[in-house]
């Protein structure tokens, strides 16, 4: 199967800062400290209801968190990382873990990021004795990153740390060492770090995105039309490293992460006909969860990834399922004349919400996995694709019609409102949150042909991931 | 035409018939043939020119269409299909007056030839969301199945599956590609 693992990282909290001063050190020790009480009391009070609304980032240790002026986020450096070995590759890596990390850390807006060009002419640094706080001072920063890369028998060693600036104190440090294949996942790494212990956020820089695409421009066999295939792609949250994990040279679409990460869900026309498969990209292996019986189309993973709602023409008309992930406890949720389709969990595994076109137009709906509670939440011309917020967010995102396409909405399950987060830049379809609900992926054609995109929940900062042929159904990994 | 096809049959039996009784050296089987050389080719023995059993015959091209629906590959018949596609109207999965019409030829054409198993594909335009669209095309297929079986159709001839909007007839996006592509889709996939 394809190389998407991460390869092996091994990190520990390096404390050992040798050679400087020791105040950092005896700092750095009692924060970790710190840290750990904090999380464990974030680990107590987890909620079970996602009722809650969305939560100021609040430090729990002030003193260890590098902190802003008052009222603004922390303004953060990150410097290319100091290679201490001259190959090339060391040196590369040692470019694009800075660049990576800096983009990992903005993307979550926690940080004030600096630009990086802004600080080319000052000397990096291989140790908090060589670090010219002075200069980072000028420029405005409450904290720099500092590190450095070595080549190491076994692929590369990262070291990284965060200096407080006015305290000329190290805040934070991490070391890891593994496989040079892939320096971005470091940077990956210590963006997910840094955000859990100075944030206390879960940052989506290690998750990875599963989407559908015709790039290859293979033809479909077995049709004189001119048709291509569509394969299944995953892809780093940021876009980089696509690699394609289906070879079955048919349509397929939707793909949904298990809850583990290491499979995927879709709609395949392998067979000829829409079914359910199930690959496990790393194991390299399938599973057919609805044995064969009917037409299936458009799997979910339950929240605890042991089921899997879906839609099926199997009665005679297209209705809304649960099976066991084993093909077992087949339950049919939904009775119905009219289209139920595109099914989506919520995030306790208690509802589903789904489309329905029942009163005569599409439209959001919810309903227990008991099949009890069936209400319409949506009123709009046209609305499909629902997709549930992680919490503390109870939210759920949809395409809805907006003229001749489509935009995004959000729905705020609570108090009712809907919110539009796109506006009418080519059409805007099949949200998916990202794990920590911050983010969304969709479909857009603003840029031509249908690619893959991110936003904020509130519509900022959209980036495009794909170019390459039309790419479309995102879904997003825990 | 079915009229048409059962006068071709029946002299093809005759003319079967004539072979067999004046030439006793070939064994009498006699394969009902499909109706593949109904033109003036001549038989491998033939005692006489079978002049007399085209001649009365005056029938416009229709035989030889037939002749070629038969004998031709399922991909080229597929190119050019007898069974034409049905179209939709916006977010619609109704069969209408038209599309009865085109139903009603195909379901004729069926009738001709029983052996044949078809896939109705549904698809829809663009101006679908993509996940709906997959429901709209089975919808679609379905539709135009359900009025095949209605008009004597055998249902276990009759595959459906839906695209969505996964594979447009026409990649504009306007009007007229839009209208292309909201449609149920006929392929022979058995002869």
């Amino acid at each position: 199967m394809t190389n998407i693992q991460l390869g092996t990282i091994r990190w520990g909290q390096t404390f050992l800062v040798r050679r400087s001063a020791w105040r950092a050190g005896g700092r750095f020790v009692r924060s970790v400290a710190l840290l750990v009480a904090a999380s464990a009391v974030v680990a107590a009070q987890t909620p079970a209801q996602p009722a809650a609304p969305p939560q100021q980032q609040q430090p729990t240790s002030v003193e260890l968190r590098l902190t802003g002026d008052a009222g603004s986020p922390p303004r953060l450096a990150v410097p290319d990382l100091l290679s201490l070995s001259p190959d090339r590759e060391t040196q590369e890596a040692a470019k694009t873990i800075a660049e990576v990390l800096w983009n990992d850390l903005h993307f979550e807006r926690e940080f004030d990021l600096i630009p990086r060009d802004t600080y080319k002419s000052i000397p990096l640094a291989g140790s908090i004795d060589a670090v010219p706080f002075d200069r980072w001072r000028e420029l405005g920063a409450d904290g720099v990153l500092i590190g450095t890369v070595q080549k190491t028998a076994a692929g590369v060693r990262v070291e990284m740390r965060m200096y407080n600036v006015r305290a000329r104190a190290s805040a934070y440090g991490r070391e890891y060492s593994g496989s040079a294949a892939n320096p971005r996942v470091y940077a990956h790494t210590m963006a997910d770090e840094l955000h859990d212990s100075q944030r206390s956020l879960r940052g989506v820089a290690r998750t990875k995105l599963a989407f559908s695409s015709d790039r290859n421009r293979e033809p479909v066999v077995n049709t004189i039309e001119k048709r291509e295939v569509k394969e299944i792609y995953v892809s780093d949250y940021d876009g980089a490293n696509q690699r394609r994990i289906t070879i079955n040279r048919a349509l397929n679409i939707t793909p949904s992460w298990s809850p583990d990460g290491r499979s995927i869900a879709y709609t395949s026309y392998r067979s000829g006909l829409p079914d359910i498969l199930i690959s496990n990209i790393f194991a390299g292996t399938m599973e057919t969860p609805t044995k064969g019986v009917g037409q299936n189309f458009l799997p979910v993973f339950s929240p605890d990834g042991t089921r899997i709602a879906f839609m099926s023409s199997r009665d005679g008309n297209s209705e809304i399922y649960i099976v066991d992930r084993d093909g077992r406890n087949l339950t049919r949720l939904t009775n119905n004349p009219a289209i139920d389709v595109t099914p989506t969990w919520s995030p306790n595994g208690a509802q589903l919400a789904f489309t329905s076109e029942r009163t005569g137009s599409p439209q959001i709906w919810v309903v227990g996995v008991d099949g009890t509670g069936l209400r319409r939440i949506s009123y709009e011309s046209y609305a499909d694709r629902p997709t549930w917020s992680p919490p503390p967010y109870n939210e759920i995102a949809f395409a809805a019609r907006t003229g001749p396409g489509y935009d995004i909405k959000i729905l705020n399950i609570g108090s009712g409102e809907t919110r539009q987060i796109t506006f009418g830049e080519g059409s805007n379809e099949s949200p998916a949150w990202s794990p920590n609900g911050r983010h969304l992926a969709f479909m857009s054609t603003r840029a031509g042909r249908s690619q893959i995109f991110t936003t904020d929940r509130d519509g900022r900062n959209v980036r495009q991931l794909t170019r390459d042929g039309n790419n479309t159904t995102p879904n997003w990994s825990q | 035409m079915t009229r048409t096809a059962n006068v071709s049959m029946v002299l093809m039996v005759m003319l079967a018939v004539t072979i067999g009784a004046c030439n006793k050296k070939t064994p009498p089987v006699v394969r009902p043939q499909p109706p593949v050389t109904g033109n003036t080719t001549t038989p491998p023995s033939p005692p006489r020119p079978p002049d007399p059993i085209t001649e009365p015959m005056p029938m416009p091209p229709e035989p030889l269409k037939d002749d070629s629906l038969t004998s031709n590959s399922l991909d080229d018949l597929n190119r050019d299909s007898p069974l034409k596609p049905v179209f939709y109207d916006l977010d619609s999965s109704d069969v209408n007056a038209d599309g009865q019409q085109i139903l009603q030829a195909n379901a004729a054409v069926l009738k001709r030839y029983p052996i044949w198993q078809i896939t109705i594909e549904g698809h829809c335009d663009e101006r679908g969301t993509a996940e709906y669209n997959l429901a709209l095309g089975e919808r679609r297929a379905l539709a135009a199945k359900t009025y095949l079986v209605s008009l004597g159709i055998a249902a276990d001839k009759v595959r459906t599956v839906s695209y969505g909007k996964e594979f447009p007839f026409d990649a504009g996006h306007e009007d007229n590609a839009w209208s292309k592509n909201r449609r149920a889709h006929f392929v022979i996939t058995a002869k």
